[in-house]
């Protein structure tokens, strides 16, 4: 495992293990990920992808019978200790979903909700977050004129991005997606790719992705689950490249999975 | 393709394979079904127009007057009076008091079972709701009459026959419709919209205020307005408690009476085809007017529903 750079970490993963009751989830992870890297997690299908973005920001917290051991050390604090602030955390760390999920509200509701429930109160600022993170996901063209129309009457990829708009309006320093194209068509998704890589300036983004080209195509660095671990995490380019382990090779080059 | 596929599937469509008997013989069984539900509904409503419209078109009262009028005295030899006023007046009341009173008990309980205590309140609560559904209404009045009026005269003057008795009898009677479909509306709310908001950094409060209620607004609008048609609808318990007087109570204490309640009251005591039996088929027919109020407020809210 080698990996080149000169951002500083962000999260620190070190011995994390989680169990959903019985079952083993995700087995002694050891990683980091960079500021202002793209880092894509790949693997097959009910490898942990899902359950490890949500450790993340700590959504697992909310399924039931969930355990955790290890650290997850954000900005080198470890937020699995008891005492962290759930709503300062999540504040920092965006999260978009597979299927968007706008509420059924306005456009410009649903980007206000964030800094709205985090105190943010005068239209003016409101506005002025509004415009800013739809511009940043590239809506702000497509929407100005109807901000107050409902946010479910969007196409699924403006969903999409109306869902980015509303996780960066919290101004994160971290955003996760998980497998955030994989309901979009084509183009859609490209527009989506474009965004990441224009993102990634200003933010520090983790991807769950089963699609290996778009991963290689955005992704600083991959990490290869299988079986609830990491089997290999470098480089993007090294991985594809030229995998170090045996099973990272024959997944990428599409023998299992 | 599309051409081939299509062509297929008009021949499975079509061919008669798939026309055995048993086949029509359902088709029959439930079109006839729909049939004689459509047929009775109509019956009854054009039986109860017919009948409630005759005091006004053969008994010749006015229609003004018996919507209008506070006094009602059918029995006058020389002067009956016919106004229906107060009756509509309280159960109008009657119904809106007891939403008033179960609808945030209802859909705070839904708010509890779905979002704070999901594994085990539903458990709980689920059986109460089904109980009291199960309860008679006669069995309600019953109580009423037992508990709720000595203990209203106790606390306050008057007799304790009173709109009050009749407003909490009704929201514990219409409780279970509220919990119930604030319930599902709640439950069947999408888990993504829960997890958009969690992961934006909103408590289970915020979440539960400016995302899950507002989204599932016109159902929990449709949920008190078929609590409030139960309530209009109701009678007997409601009879029981109210205290039946023909004024317009001029406070909750007062004694007050419902359509149904005279309806109920008087039905025996009056002759079929007479003028005084015939306005209290007027009064159904109001109440049916009414009820198909509520059902065009439901229509209209289902049709706004946004997921
Ligand atoms: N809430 C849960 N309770 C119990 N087991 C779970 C739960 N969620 C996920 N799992 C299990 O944990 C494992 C990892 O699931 P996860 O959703 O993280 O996989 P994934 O890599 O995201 O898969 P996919 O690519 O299909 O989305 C799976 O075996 C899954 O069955
Ligand atoms: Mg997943």
């Amino acid at each position: 495992m080698q990996t080149t750079t000169a951002n500083k970490s962000v999260f620190d993963v070190k011995d994390l293990n989680l169990w959903y009751g019985s079952f083993h989830a995700l087995i002694n992870l050891n990683f980091s990920m960079y500021k202002n890297e793209v880092t894509a997690i790949i693997g097959p299908s009910g490898c942990g992808k899902s359950t490890f973005v949500k450790t993340l920001n700590l959504m697992v917290n909310m399924i039931p019978n969930v355990h955790m051991s290890g650290e997850i050390n954000y900005n080198d604090k470890n937020i699995l200790n008891k005492k962290i602030d759930l709503v300062e955390l999540r504040k920092q760390i965006g999260m978009i979903f597979q299927k968007g999920n706008p509420f059924p509200q306005s456009i410009y509701d649903n980007v206000a909700y964030g800094p709205r429930i985090h105190g943010i109160k005068k239209k003016k600022q409101l506005d002025e977050i509004v415009e800013e993170s739809l511009k940043d996901v590239a809506l702000w063209d497509e929407v100005k004129d109807r901000l107050q129309s409902a946010a479910l009457g969007l196409s699924g990829g403006q969903q999409q991005r109306l869902c980015i708009a509303r996780a960066l309006a919290t101004k994160p320093e971290v955003v996760l997606m998980d497998e955030p194209t994989s309901a979009l068509d084509p183009i859609s998704t490209l527009k989506i790719e474009e965004l990441i890589t224009k993102l990634k300036e200003k933010y520090t983004i983790v991807i769950v992705t089963h699609n290996m080209q778009q991963a290689a195509r955005i992704s600083d660095k991959t990490a290869f689950f299988l079986n609830g671990e990491v089997v290999e995490f470098s480089d993007t380019n090294q991985l594809f490249s030229n995998p170090s382990d045996k099973r990272t090779e024959d997944y990428i080059t599409g023998r299992f999975g | 393709m599309e051409n081939t596929t299509t062509s297929a599937r008009e021949r499975l469509v079509k061919s008669n394979k798939n026309k055995s008997n048993g086949e029509l013989r359902g088709k029959m069984i439930v079109t006839l079904s729909a049939i004689i539900m459509i047929t009775a509904t109509v019956a009854i409503t054009v039986f109860l127009a017919t009948k409630g419209l005759q005091a006004f078109l053969v008994n010749g009262v006015s229609p003004i007057e018996f919507l209008t009028s506070t006094d009602w005295n059918p029995t006058d030899e020389g002067n009956p009076k016919f106004g229906a006023f107060p009756f509509i007046y309280g159960s109008l009341a009657v119904t809106l008091l007891s939403a008033l009173i179960a609808a945030p008990i209802g859909i705070g309980a839904a708010i509890f079972m779905t979002e704070i205590a999901p594994a085990w309140g539903r458990k709980i609560l689920q059986p109460v709701i089904e109980l009291l559904v199960g309860i008679p209404s006669v069995v309600y009045g019953f109580i009423g009459l037992t508990v709720l009026v000595p203990f209203i005269r106790n606390q306050f003057d008057g007799i304790g026959y009173s709109l009050l008795a009749g407003t909490i009898v009704l929201s514990v009677m219409i409780l279970p419709t509220i919990t119930t479909i604030a319930t599902d509306a709640m439950g069947t709310l999408p888990r993504n919209l829960r997890e958009g908001s969690y992961a934006l950094g909103a408590t289970r409060w915020q979440t539960i205020r400016k995302v899950l209620v507002p989204a599932a607004l016109p159902s929990l609008l449709t949920a008190i307005v078929l609590g409030m048609a139960r309530a209009f609808g109701e009678a007997l318990a409601v009879q029981m408690v109210i205290g039946n007087s023909r004024a317009i109570p001029s406070s909750i204490l007062d004694t007050s009476a419902t359509l149904t309640s005279i309806i109920t009251l008087n039905m025996g005591y009056t002759t079929y085809g007479s003028v005084e039996n015939n306005t209290l088929w007027s009064m159904g027919l109001i109440l049916l007017i009414i009820s198909f109020v509520f059902i065009l407020i439901i229509r209209y809210l289902s049709s706004r529903r946004r997921i």
